[in-house]
């Protein structure tokens, strides 16, 4: 039963993982852009996040009201400052450029909140969970953040297929110059999409928060899981980047079952296995 | 626009398009110089580029192409696209890597064509196209100078650009070698502006 | 016309004779210097053989990795278990860097699955796992570390010593390593493969197979830093070691420096190391300084520091190129000049 109790605190934990993980993959479909700051970002969004709930004394859900539309504002500057200039100049840039700014952040975020890790008080959402037997119980956060993440992968799949800008952000990944010349404003494109990942990435940050504690370094774990997340799903998909974030948590839960140390370690190992037999991962297709 | 491979016609098209920046000299369009506008302001002005080898997006439908290219203030919508090519209409939920040559071509103009545009620019619509297919492109020319379209078109088949063309001029090595109604060139003068076989004489 | 081709010019005999000066002037600091200023000199050396590795990696194969202290840990590590058993532990030193290109094989194997971005992330990757794994043996040290047995006998300033002269050792084989293999035909083929691969294959050049030859070599260049890690330290930490700060230093050195030219990682790591000097008591503020810089040189300046200067005075130091010279012409000519060929 304890088994049983593992697998669904994995397969939850794997909605937060993939949360986190689209906004990776959506950068990656339409920029070819790897953001190793991604990570980061998400620490970022969960210290603001708790300076406004203990500044303005509003709930964890409120302080999403805040922390998303600023996020997304940052994300399309990202894009139209450092990420469109790094493009410009050759692949490799985007890759050192976004490293440099995670370490840059990472020290920052040092500096300025200082090493000691905190968490961001759910109040009422972390308190309940739902008995259904002795050993299995199921958190109301985990639970509203699984939902969120689903909420937000379909949102995202039904912007991308039907809504005119969705069009153009799938037409500017297929053939940027193309979108160009049918009229599309690429380098708007881009931002649109960044600030959207990055609104995301402001969630992911704030649920994590919610779900354990967090300190300026630990974005680089971060960032390891939400690409582990895209790679076991199958990369330019977001239905994959749902089911690689499940079986991620779902390893990493197992894992910590058989030892309470090997939970990250088992992720990895699983990471490493699909690579090794189905490097395409389990569902590869486009990000539509 | 005709003229041997490697002349310059394509570089020359896109530069219009503003996929390219002039190395020298200016654009000018309408009575205004666009030389620095970014190719999405271009096709909002009525610019509108057919690219070599037709750049459909594989992973939209035939629709989704045609809507890609639309703008709000265009005379030109998905229905009136789809009288021009009746037979897009039962299709227009595939994907377009399933289409054959000559039905890309009819999709890469119908989604220029959804941007409204005064200009049309079309290079090499023959490419890789069967005779049949490109004779019926061809056949549609007409219909669409009629709306006050200009056409501005880059061809290798030279004998059916001059059929259909006004103006004509022959570029080699980056330089216009000849100009002049196709009527009123012969075909030596032809020849000679397009090897510079003048040269030798 | 026929023409002379060469592999250098004026400036590089003057710079390889420096460098034999500079060679034989490090050689003699121990006996020259306090022990303070060779262990400083240790932890340049270190950072410039990692520099030069990531380097090669990223500058002429192409391949980011964010994940060279994989090896890092590995070659300190290897020092750590042979010491356990008995061995002198600077004996193990070519033991370790042979170990690491062992190792590296089948890890290539998986990550060169990956491309691009993805193979950067998941080089990290397997720092982690390597890292986690350590860390469940005891015997190692598990979380907190473990010391080095087996130079508790060494009088210190001799240790500090032989610990210099290691570190300089392995330094010279680096960058000896570099130059020879830039040089030679594989690096022709690099070269051939970073602009045109499809047309390096034409010509028989197997792109797979050059790529991991130089992704083996940076694996043992790594595998070597980390055995001075542990020598110079005597004690490793598996946090430490396996950390990925390791790589934001090759990157923002070689980067700031120059990547693609072997003078590159030397001004960066001297620049590197001034700076650290001199902000040394500021902590994080060192690295978000310097992170900005490389972002800026990185966006900005993709040539580097090297980059800038070499294009500006036209200097080649440890020229890798060839130079065409009109015969009966002197190389510095303006004809020279003119048919010059880029490296």
């Amino acid at each position: 039963m304890a088994w049983l109790n593992a697998v669904v605190q994995g397969i939850l934990l794997g909605g937060l993982y993939a949360l986190f993980a689209c906004g990776l993959s959506l950068l990656f479909g339409v920029m070819r852009v790897v953001n190793l700051a991604h990570g980061d970002f998400a620490v970022l969004a969960a210290y603001l996040g708790l300076a406004v709930i203990t500044g303005l004394h509003v709930p964890l859900l409120w302080s999403t009201l805040a922390v998303a539309p600023l996020f997304a504002v940052v994300g399309y500057l990202v894009q139209r400052l450092i990420i469109q200039r790094s493009l410009e100049v050759s692949p490799l840039t985007t890759l050192l450029v976004t490293f440099g700014v995670s370490v840059v952040l990472q020290n920052a975020m040092l500096e300025g909140f200082s090493a000691n890790s905190h968490s961001l008080p759910s109040g009422w959402l972390a308190a309940g969970s739902f008995r259904l037997t002795p050993q299995l119980s199921i958190g109301h956060f985990s639970l509203i953040v699984f939902a969120a993440a689903v909420v937000v992968i379909v949102s995202l799949q039904l912007f991308l297929s039907r809504a005119r800008l969705g069009r153009q952000i799938r037409a500017t990944a297929d053939d940027a110059e193309a979108a160009s010349i049918a009229g599309t404003d690429v380098r708007h494109v881009f931002g649109i999409a960044a600030a959207i990942a990055f609104a995301t990435v402001a969630l992911a940050g704030l649920a994590f928060g919610g779900y354990s504690s967090f300190d300026p370094g630990a974005g680089t774990q971060r960032l390891i899981f939400a690409f582990e997340a895209v790679v076991i799903g199958g990369v330019g998909s977001l239905w994959g980047t749902l089911l690689g974030g499940v079986v991620l948590g779902v390893s990493q839960a197992l894992g910590a079952q058989v030892d309470s140390g090997f939970g990250v370690l088992a992720g990895h190992l699983v990471f490493l296995a699909v690579l090794a037999i189905r490097p395409r991962g389990l569902l590869p297709g486009r990000v539509t | 626009m005709i003229g041997a491979n490697g002349a310059g016609k394509s570089t020359l098209l896109r530069t219009l398009a503003g996929l390219h920046q002039p190395a020298a000299g200016s654009i000018h369009f309408a009575g205004r110089e666009i030389t620095h506008l970014p190719t999405h302001a271009r096709v909002a002005l009525g610019i509108a580029l057919v690219p070599e080898g037709r750049r459909l997006f594989p992973s939209l439908t035939l629709e989704e192409n045609l809507l890609v290219g639309a703008r709000r203030s265009s005379a030109w919508t998905v229905s009136r696209v789809m009288e021009l090519f009746p037979w897009m209409g039962a299709r227009r939920r595939q994907l377009t890597l399933n289409l054959s040559g000559g039905e890309q071509q009819g999709v890469a103009i119908g989604r220029a064509l959804m941007a409204g545009p005064r200009v049309l620019l079309l290079d090499e619509l023959s490419l890789g196209l069967a005779p049949a297919a490109v004779r019926r492109i061809y056949d549609l020319l007409p219909s669409l100078l009629a709306e006050g379209m200009a056409i501005l078109l880059v061809e290798q088949d030279v004998t059916q650009a001059l059929r259909v063309s006004d103006l004509a001029h022959c570029l080699l090595e980056g330089r216009i070698t000849l100009s002049g109604r196709p009527r009123d060139l012969s075909p030596e003068q032809v020849e000679a502006a397009y090897f510079r076989l003048a040269a030798r004489a | 016309m026929s023409l002379r081709v060469t592999r250098s010019r004026r400036p590089a005999t003057w710079s390889g004779l420096a460098s034999a000066l500079v060679f034989v002037a490090l050689l003699s600091l121990p006996y020259l210097v306090f022990a303070n200023v060779t262990s400083l000199l240790v932890n340049l050396f270190i950072l410039l053989v990692l520099a030069t590795m990531w380097n090669l990696l990223a500058g002429y194969a192409g391949l980011v990795s964010v994940g060279q202290q994989a090896y890092l840990g590995l070659g300190a590590y290897t020092v750590l278990v042979l010491a356990q058993n008995g061995v002198n532990p600077f004996l193990v030193i070519p033991v370790a860097i042979a170990f690491c290109a062992v190792a590296a094989l089948p890890i290539s194997l998986l990550v060169f699955r990956l491309r691009n971005e993805y193979f950067a992330i998941g080089t990290w990757v397997v720092a982690e796992a390597f890292q986690l794994i350590t860390v469940r043996f005891p015997q190692l040290g598990g979380g907190t570390g473990a010391s080095l047995p087996g130079l508790g006998g060494f009088d210190p300033a001799l240790r500090q010593a032989f610990t210099y002269w290691a570190a300089l050792a392995v330094l010279a084989a680096t960058l000896l390593a570099a130059y020879l293999l830039l040089r030679s035909r594989l690096g022709l083929d690099l070269t051939a493969i970073r602009d045109d691969e499809v047309g390096a294959r034409s010509v028989g050049v197997q792109p797979a197979r050059a790529k991991r030859i130089v992704y083996l070599i940076a694996a043992a260049g790594a595998g070597g830093a980390g055995a001075l890690i542990i020598i110079s330290q005597l004690n490793v930490q598996a946090a430490s070691v396996f950390s990925v700060q390791w790589s934001a230093y090759m990157i923002f050195v070689a980067v700031i420096g120059g990547v693609g030219t072997i003078e590159g990682p030397i001004l960066g790591t001297i620049l590197f190391f001034t700076l650290q000097q001199s902000l040394a008591e500021r902590g994080a503020w060192y690295l978000i300084i310097v992170g900005t810089v490389a972002v800026l040189v990185a966006m900005y300046a993709p040539r580097g520091l090297w980059g800038a200067i070499s294009d500006r005075f036209d200097l080649r130091l440890f020229p890798t190129g060839y130079w065409l010279h009109p015969q009966g012409s002197s190389p510095g000519g303006l004809l020279a000049r003119l048919l010059r060929r880029e490296r």
